[in-house]
């Protein structure tokens, strides 16, 4: 099997327009109750992804951006509107149908990437078939699959702290990826991670979206946005900006350019 | 998520802070061995009691003279002389729940054979004595009615005082002195060993009734009756027939006490097999409080556990770990924990079992239901004592529980 890096760049991705968005946000508030004080931090929020598109969320600090996140991710509820996911209103199921579709069909980056310590590479990323009830042989196979993909099948028994920034956040992106998911949401993947590290993790996430797979991204670096299709920018719970990137970077081209680093 | 999975996640969590579980086990463990412990003990003294209760004669009634007031000064039991052989005789006829009665005066005296001698009881009784108390001969046998009718002096010796005067000898056949006359001795009592109160049940020795009355101490009353009845049921009805007869006998106007008493054995036994229990339920209770204890320390260190552990149960709940899913994971390390606890508990408990039984000599004894209730218990002990922690840890908001530091 091909690593990513190896995938041929497609200018062209077949985007099926008839399909059913991935994701349809339809006016969505959220409220918090912060001690006395009412936060009102989504104010009506609309926003269609479509099967294939990368989209890059921007945004300060305060803008609302997290919380749509989280909403996105299904860790929480819209206060009101609607939320559909390939068609379900996800606003509208119950705990236990959340975290179904939060295991089959989303995959999660975070920035600190979030790996389990004490537990190999490939445990980390077997952790969301185990939820998903798969047979041993099925779980192992995939989580090495996946781990092959982002370049990491020599590295299966390593722990964490045996990886670099790097490295962590492609096994997290692996285990984001294990069950398949329709989406991979990922929340500042490159927050922790220096330039050249950044431009890599963004050149996985340009070719697995050019095989196909939608992604929805959060990041307040420009730079980074740019890998995207189209970005989003917030600002006091709303959406302000959603414009499509022209004249994209590839991050495969922009890594020849860039000096190396030594990362072991 | 299979049982398999959750149990290697269980082991694994624990083994990670191997002191702790060691530290946390050891309440459990400290308290399954002290249950099993005392269980086991309590257990061991029903059975001795019960067995000595057993040893004492099935279904006793215990008839003997008892206090009278003789112008208002009260005497002690065994001053009156109203209880005679002939009450005996009229209990066997009259009371039909009654099987056998013997009759018991008793005396004390020095016994002599060649040069050695021995303070003890004689005991004047009847041949079926021995049957109603449920004693066996070691040697020789038994004196006969015929002994009885013609009172002559033949001699039935316990254990303790044949060993005093013959040592190892054969004493069948020979003649001890009782007193100033000789007695031929016919049979020797099988050893029966302490009472529960510390006597020497084996130091006593026993001649025809008639033999006692007539040639040693002149009197012609008992002091006790030794009855037994058909069956234990019946021991209790016997007890009121009893005193209603020898109340008519011996004259006892209504609303006056009774010159004599009549005890059940069936009542001793039965209080005696109450306080054991009594006894073991409290060693229990109190080994009990003890688990109890281990079951707080493991809820203490789950807490522990769960709160060092919130980001991880944020990344499981994320990828889509179901609350069932988190709360059946840590409920697994308390059980897995308690359950460990309770096994080596066992173990424990049942090494410290048999060093008593063979420092102390005691009785214990370790039931299989007692060891099987420790596990059950264990396991309930750590579901308990767990469920708290692993609901804190099921219910954590998974966007709190990621920015966790």
């Amino acid at each position: 099997m091909a690593t990513l890096a190896q995938v041929e760049f497609n200018e062209n991705p077949v985007v099926m327009t008839q399909a059913v968005p991935v994701i349809a946000v339809e006016d969505v508030h959220k409220f918090y109750q912060l001690g006395e004080t009412k936060v009102h931090a989504l104010r009506g929020v609309d926003l269609k992804v479509e099967p294939g598109e990368f989209v890059a969320i921007m945004g300060s600090s305060g803008s609302g951006k997290s919380t749509f996140m989280n909403m996105l991710g299904c860790l929480d509820k819209p206060s009101s509107g609607h939320y559909f996911l390939e068609g379900t209103d996800v606003s509208q199921l119950d705990k236990k149908a959340l975290a179904a579709i939060r295991n089959r069909k989303l995959g999660f980056v975070f920035q600190g990437f979030n790996l389990l310590s004490r537990t190999t590479a490939l445990e980390n990323v077997e952790l969301p078939t185990l939820y998903a009830k798969m047979d041993k042989e099925q779980r192992l196979e995939r989580a090495k699959e996946v781990l092959k993909l982002v370049g990491l099948g020599e590295r299966l028994d390593h722990f964490p702290s045996q990886l670099s920034g790097g490295q962590q956040q492609r096994v997290a992106i692996a285990r984001a990826l294990v069950n398949r998911p329709s989406i991979l949401l990922a929340d500042e993947p490159t927050g922790n991670l220096d330039s050249r590290t950044s431009v890599e993790i963004m050149q996985i996430f340009q070719a697995l979206n050019d095989q196909g797979l939608t992604i929805v991204l959060v990041t307040h670096e420009p730079d980074v946005a740019q890998f995207a299709r189209r970005i989003v920018v917030f600002r006091d719970g709303k959406i302000r900006h959603d414009d499509p990137v022209r004249n994209r970077p590839r991050a495969a081209d922009m890594l020849k350019s860039l000096p190396p680093i030594d990362e072991d | 998520m299979d049982l398999v999975a959750i149990l290697r996640i269980a082991i694994r969590a624990l083994t990670r802070n191997k002191m702790r579980s060691l530290l946390t086990m050891l309440g459990i463990i400290i308290g399954v061995g002290a249950v099993i412990a005392t269980v086991g003990l309590g257990q061991g003294a029903q059975q001795q009691v019960q067995n000595q209760i057993a040893s004492m004669g099935t279904n006793l009634i215990f008839i003997s003279s008892g206090s009278v007031n003789k112008g208002g000064i009260h005497l002690g039991g065994g001053a009156t002389k109203t209880l005679v052989t002939d009450d005996m005789k009229a209990i066997l006829q009259e009371v039909p729940t009654i099987a056998e009665a013997a009759p018991g005066a008793s005396s004390s005296a020095q016994v002599v054979s060649d040069n050695q001698n021995w303070y003890t009881h004689v005991t004047g009784t009847d041949p079926q004595y021995f049957d109603i108390r449920n004693w066996t001969f070691d040697r020789g046998g038994n004196f006969t009615e015929d002994d009885v009718q013609r009172a002559t002096n033949v001699v039935v010796l316990g254990a303790t005082v044949q060993q005093n005067l013959f040592g190892n000898a054969d004493p069948i056949g020979q003649t001890v002195r009782i007193g100033t006359l000789p007695f031929q001795v016919v049979g020797v009592l099988t050893a029966k060993g302490q009472s529960g109160l510390g006597q020497d049940q084996d130091d006593g020795v026993y001649v025809p009734i008639t033999t006692l009355q007539k040639k040693i101490t002149g009197q012609d009353w008992l002091q006790y009756i030794v009855a037994s009845a058909v069956s234990q049921p019946a021991s209790y009805a016997a007890q009121g027939q009893i005193t209603a007869l020898l109340r008519d006998r011996h004259r006892i106007r209504p609303g006056q006490d009774d010159d004599f008493m009549v005890r059940n054995l069936a009542d001793v036994a039965q209080l005696a097999d109450q306080s054991s229990k009594v006894m073991t339920l409290l060693l229990a209770s109190i080994a009990g409080v003890s688990l109890i204890v281990g079951g707080i320390g493991i809820m203490n260190i789950m807490l522990v556990s769960v709160t060092e552990r919130t980001r991880e149960i944020g990344i499981r709940i994320a990828i889509g770990a179901t609350e069932g899913d988190v709360l059946r994971q840590f409920l697994s390390e308390s059980v897995v924990l308690s359950l460990t606890g309770g096994i080596v508990g066992i173990l424990f408990g049942v090494a410290s079992s048999v060093t008593i039984t063979k420092l102390l000599g005691w009785n214990i004894l370790v039931s299989p239901a007692a060891m099987a209730a420790a596990v059950v218990f264990s396991m309930a002990v750590g579901i308990f004592f767990g469920f708290y922690p692993a609901r804190k840890a099921a219910m954590l908001d998974p966007i709190e529980a990621l920015r966790f530091e």
